[in-house]
This record gives structure tokens, sequence and C-alpha cells, in this order.
């Protein structure tokens, strides 16, 4: 059975914006589901999932766990660290051995960007990118405009800046995509030397300055700066780059207005945010935690082919 | 003068357009072949051979007879990578594709960079039977950038070029002196253009599209800054600079500027640089990727006005097989390249000629003729007495590329399922029929 989001998600580029529409409000009534004691219900129960972790990651994969698991879905958690080359056995080849396993979806978060797609072209299973090289992180993106929507209750006109390393970074281009489909103003700000050189191609404006971003936007998503981005000969310091790019409360006490704060996380506190700021009053970096549980649960639904109308009674036996 | 090899059998080429830039020569005719070189072409009407065997005639009515193609630009891997591909496939797969002559880049393993090395590609190519190979020889030992190979001797045993292909040049200092040196011998220098600092780690074009896809991107002045270098180089040595596989706008112009300097530079170009764009990356086809990456539209169209207007002398195919197993992969992991030889000429007329950008002489100029003089090899020309390196083929036939076909050991291209417009019906090496379909 074809779901509404066809058999994988891969990235949210290639989305409309009625399945992201779609996404966000099937997590809706999944937000519920987290709220109760007994956390379960029988919806992908007799699905078998495979969460293959080529890389390190620990936020993504819990979330994922959680929701599956709460989905009564049975998950085995294949975690590799490296690339397939340095692992010895080729993604090619972990694709055809899942494949042989029979299992229903794949959650693959892997160093290379378009290895998600790379396995969903190889195998039947709904694959799920949890993020790919630099490419995309969908479901970041998507809890991302979930935790937007549920605070200004509409994405249309928003104005969000992200910040930091866009370069590298999945989130910000899942980001883009999604914001832009959504109908809100994207921009982006960061040293030049972390922002692709093609960046405003992606019809998004550009801001050098942390305070010009601050005094535009509605929202700030502020990307975590990758240590290594420093070694790589990027930035010269994290010293200089807090200084001239990072998040702090003396910034944003001189907007014109409250900007909520997004972080995907881990963060580096001192770094691109400070710790009042993650802390305040208008950080919502926790609400993106717990908004990434009800998201995977509604792609998870979704892509097994559950139908978008059903998803309140799938919740199951009336909640309270 | 070629060597009349009198055992070589007789043909006559009946009825065909006889096509030769080298001597301005576009007409219906026949070519008539003995002991290996070409005796006579023109309306030869009746030919009898008094006491000696009667020439096979073939008819060739509808088709092109031209000079043999010589591909200056192809990766045997032989020795060290048999599995991809040896000399005999690959000069099999030449022949097929028309080409009666390729030049052979040293990027083997061991290097090919002493004379042992360059008599062992030319002593496996005679067994092969099919096109004739020419070594080109390296330029530094081991392709290290470091010291000099021993340019004398590898000429000697038969090299006619040099080149580290593959691992461009990084020192300035070491770039001069083999053009310097290589001067000596009066063979061009061939360079790889790419600033290894700025295209670290990339895997296509520096663009759009590889900040959608999130690849790390190669920029055009990786490979012009090296472009540049090495015009200005030529024109401080003298020296004979040939340019690899151009693939930008920036690199026209600036070869376009040595030139009209009367530096002595020449450039190649590949068939999937005038035919194809960053937009064949999408979906991480790991077929489209190659070095120097695929680029854009106006690289595209500048490339093919260079080609037309000579700032770029040569087509050259930059055949680079690989293992289905290589290119199956993650894109960043995969290898560079695609092979080239069974396609070159059916990409270079369905984009270039069909495409209206340049007629069939033009194209059997830069296919042809200007390899064979740039790197002072034989074939090139129909000329009474030249050695009959002879290349037959339909410009208008329609073809599906289907890679399982090709003789090369190699699959991986990017026009796989295409239908391409060229067909080649015969290759013929010294008189010698080595292809015919």
């Amino acid at each position: 059975m074809t779901s509404a989001l066809g058999k994988d998600l891969l990235a949210l580029e290639p989305l409309s914006s009625e399945q992201i529409r779609l996404i966000l409000d099937t997590a809706e009534p999944f937000k519920e589901i987290s709220e109760r004691s007994i956390k379960k219900v029988p919806t992908l129960r007799g699905s078998t999932i495979v969460n293959l972790f080529f890389e390190a990651s620990t936020r993504t994969r819990i979330s994922f766990e959680f929701a599956e698991k709460r989905l009564s879905a049975d998950t085995v958690n294949v975690a590799s660290s490296g690339s397939s080359v340095s692992k010895g056995e080729t993604l090619v080849d972990t694709a055809r051995n899942l494949e042989a396993m029979r299992i229903d979806m794949v959650v693959i978060r892997h160093g290379a960007s378009g290895a998600a797609q790379f396995l969903a072209e190889r195998i039947e299973s709904n694959v799920i990118n949890a993020g790919d090289g630099t490419h995309e992180h969908p479901t970041q993106g998507l809890l991302d405009l979930l935790t937007l929507r549920d605070h200004f209750h509409r994405l249309d006109g928003l104005k969000v800046c992200i910040c930091g390393d866009v370069l590298h970074s999945r989130v910000a281009r899942s980001n883009i995509w999604g914001l832009k489909k959504m109908g809100a103003e994207v921009a982006v700000c960061g040293p030049r030397s972390l922002l692709p050189n093609a960046i405003d191609e992606l019809g998004v404006t550009v801001f050098s300055r942390i305070e010009d971003a601050i005094q535009w936007a509605d929202a700030l998503n502020v990307l975590r700066l990758q240590l290594e981005r420093m070694q790589g000969g990027y930035i010269p310091s994290l010293r200089e780059y807090n200084r001239v790019f990072g998040v702090t409360s003396e910034r944003l006490a001189r907007a014109p207005k409250d900007v909520l704060i997004l972080h995907p996380g881990p963060m580096n506190r001192g770094v691109e945010i400070d710790s009042d700021v993650a802390d305040g009053p208008h950080s919502v970096i926790l609400n993106q935690v717990t908004n990434g549980v009800a998201i995977r649960m509604a792609v998870l639904y979704l892509l097994s082919g559950g139908r978008p109308e059903l998803a309140e009674a799938a919740k199951g036996g009336g909640g309270r | 003068m070629t060597p009349r090899n009198d055992a070589a059998p007789s043909i006559l080429l009946r009825g065909g357009r006889l096509i030769d830039p080298s001597q301005g020569l576009d007409e219906t005719g026949d070519l008539l072949i003995t002991g290996g070189v070409v005796e006579a072409h023109g309306r030869l009407g009746e030919v009898r051979r008094d006491g000696a065997a009667q020439p096979e005639i073939v008819d060739v009515r509808g088709r092109v007879v031209s000079p043999g193609f010589i591909d200056v630009h192809c990766h045997l891997r032989e020795p060290g990578r048999e599995e991809v591909e040896t000399i005999a496939t690959g000069s099999r797969a030449a022949a097929v594709g028309g080409f009666t002559a390729v030049c052979a880049m040293p990027n083997t393993d061991p290097v090919t960079d002493n004379q042992a090395a360059v008599g062992f590609i030319i002593r496996q190519a005679q067994r092969a039977g099919g096109a004739k190979v020419y070594p080109i020889g390296a330029i530094s030992m081991g392709q290290q950038g470091q010291t000099l190979a021993e340019f004398g001797e590898m000429v000697g045993a038969g090299a006619v070029a040099v080149s580290d292909d593959g691992r461009p040049v990084a020192s300035a200092q070491l770039m001069r002196t083999a053009l310097e040196y290589a001067r000596t011998f009066g063979i061009p220098v061939a360079d790889h253009c790419e600033d290894p600092t700025l295209a670290l780690g990339g895997a296509m074009n520096e663009g759009v599209m590889s900040a959608r896809l999130g690849l790390r991107g190669i920029p055009a002045e990786a490979e012009e800054i090296m472009a540049i270098r090495d015009i200005l180089l030529a024109r401080l040595t003298g020296g004979h600079i040939h340019l690899c596989h151009m693939s930008t706008k920036g690199s026209v112009e600036l070869i376009r500027w040595g030139k009209e300097r009367g530096i002595n530079v020449t450039a190649e170009v590949c068939p999937h640089h005038l035919s194809l764009t960053e937009a064949a990356v999408e979906g991480y086809d790991t077929n489209a990727k190659m070095n120097p990456p695929l680029r854009t539209a106006a690289d595209v169209a500048a490339l093919q006005e260079a080609v037309k207007d000579g700032t770029i002398d040569v087509i050259a195919t930059d055949h680079a097989p690989h293992h289905y197993d290589e290119k199956e992969r993650e894109f960043a992991d995969a290898p560079n390249g695609i092979v080239g030889l069974e396609t070159a000429l059916a990409v270079n007329l369905t984009w270039l000629v069909h495409g209206g950008s340049i007629g069939l002489p033009l194209l059997i100029e830069r296919m042809s003729c200007a390899p064979a003089r740039l790197f002072h090899l034989p074939g090139g020309t129909l000329r009474a007495g030249s050695p009959a390196d002879v290349t037959v083929f339909d410009p208008d036939a329609s073809w599906t590329v289907d890679p399982a076909k090709f003789r090369s050991k190699g699959r991986n291209s990017p026009y796989a399922g295409q239908t391409l417009r060229g067909t080649v019906a015969m290759t013929l090496v010294d008189g010698r029929v080595i292809h015919r379909a």
C-alpha cells in the first residue's frame, strides 16, 4: 500500500506543502500518547524496524526508538561507527542483508550525503532518513516546524533565521525547504566561510551580522558548531565565533520583540549559544525534543500505510 | 612515409563520403588501401591489379570515411588493475568506438615512469591487435610530484608525451622543469589542472547543486588557477603544455588568452563535458561522478564554442573504467571517471554535429587530425602513402547505449539507456580491419 508520503521519507525538498502539513497534523494526536502513564498503542504491532546508525547519535536514535516502541513495533538497533568503507562491508551489502531478513522499515543515519536514498533505491522496505551527511535531516526539520507552529499558530509569513554552520548542516537544508514550502521567510546568518557559496540561489536572505538577524527574525534556529570545523580552518577560533556570532542575552535584549530560540542539539554552551539564552524563557529547545517523538510516530504511522484521518483513532482506547 | 606491408590485404572502400580535413577533402569517392597504406582516393573507377589478389570491395555508400580517430587521453589500467580493464580489452573497445590509436595514461600500478614500463605497454598492445596504443610516461617518479622521470629513455621506448594525470603537479618548479626538459625531446606535457587544496574532498561541481545535495564542491577556480599557471610556465619555458579535460568557461578564456599571445598551449575537452551538466548528479548517480566534475550549462556552451573556434584543439575521452562494485556506493566514496571509448563518437555527433554547433569535417579535425599533429603521431590523414588508419561511420544511425554490450570491462556510463546517433561501421589499422559492425 502506498502511503500519502510514498515509500520513504528521505528529504523535505521533494515533499509538497500538503504532505508536510499532513505530517504535522498527524503528529498532533500522537503528542498525547507520550503524556499518558501507559505510553503505548498497538498501531505498529508486528512491524519490524531496524535503526541503522552509522554515525554516533544519542538524541535522534533514542527519539526514534521511543516513537517505535510507543507504537508497539519490534525494533533492532545497529550501531556502527565510521563509514561503510572503513567498516569493510559496503552499504549495498548491508542493504541486501536487511532485505533478506524481511524487515518493514529502516531508519538510517549515515555520514555520506545520499546514503538514505542509496538504501531506499535498493530495498523494498520503507526508509526513513535520520540524517545523511550534510544533505538533509527531514524529521528534525519537521519537528522544528511543529515547534514553531505550536508557538506561533502559523508558519506562513513567519521569519526564521538559521544561524551558524549552514555549509555542513543537514538540519539547515531540511529547515530551509520545509519552512519555505510552508510559506515562511528564511534567512541564514553565519561566517561566509560556513555558508555555501550558492546559498542565495536557494531563495534565502543572508545576514552577515547576527545583530541584523535578531532584529529581523521571529525565531532563530541556532545550529550546533561542529568543533572539527575549527580544525578544518573554516573559522579561526571558538572564542571569536562566540564574540561575533554567539546568540547572547545582550544581543537578544536589543531586539524589538521577543525572539523564539530553537537549537537542534547537542548544544555547545558558550559557543553558538549562551546558557542564559538556552535556559531562558524564549527557548523551546526541550519542546523540540518532545515534539521529535510525536513527529517520528507520525512519520512511522504514515509510511506504514496508516490513514491520516484515523490517526486519532490509532491512539486507541480513548486516551485517559 | 610508412613502409608498405605487402602481406596486408587490399581493400577498396567504395562510394563513401571521404572527409579528411588534413587535406581539405570532403567529397564522395573511393579509398584504395594496399600494403597497409592509403594508395589512392577519389573516383577510382574499376580497380584491377595485375598478377595480385584483387582488392576486397566494401560498399560504404551513405557512410563517412575519415582518418581514424585518435584518443590522446585514456586509462587502460594495465598493469595493476587488470580486473577493471586490460590493454587488450581497452584497445578493442577503442576499435569498436572508431579509434585507431589511443594514448594510455601512466597512472598504472606500478606507475609508467620508466622505459621498461613503456615497453611493456607497447608489447601488450601489439599482442592485442586492437587500436594502436601509445604510452604516456609519468612526469615524476611514481607520480609523486618530487623528481622527474626519465623522459629521454621513455621517449626512446615509445612514449609520446608525459603527464602525472590524476595527480596534479602541485609544484610550479617541477612543472617548469618538466616543460623545459620535455622540450628537449619535442613532446608535450599534459597536465590535469587542479589545485589540490581547493579541490580537496570535492565530489562534484561547486554551485547550487552541491549546496542542495550536501556534497562538497570543486570550484571552477581549482581548474582555472592551475590552467593559467601552466600557460604562464609554457610562456616562460617555451615548452608545449597540453591542458587535459578542460571543463570550465573560465579555462576557455584563459586558453584563448594564451593562444592570442602565441604561447604553446593546446587543450582537450571530453565528450561528457560537451554534453552533460551537473544536473546529471541528481539522485547521487555515481556514473555522473568524474574529475573534473560535470559543470553548468554555461560551461558546456563555452566549451562547445571553444571546440568550434579552435580554442580547444582536441576531443579526448578520459576513458576511465571502474569495477561496478566501486561505483555502487555512497557518492562521496565512489571513484571518479566514466568509460568513453565506445560512446565518444555518438555523443559528439549527437550533441555537436546534430546539435548544430559544428560540421563533420571539424569533428574529424578534433578527433583525428589535431591529436595526430599535437602528439606527433602517425595517422590523422588519408593522404596517399600514409598508414591506412581509417574509420568508417554512419553519422545518422540511432542506437541505444547498453553498457552490458561494451567491449570495455567498464560499465560506468552516464549515457546508459540513452538513444544516440552515430555508429561505427569499420575501423582499420594499417589496412587491417580491426572492427566491422
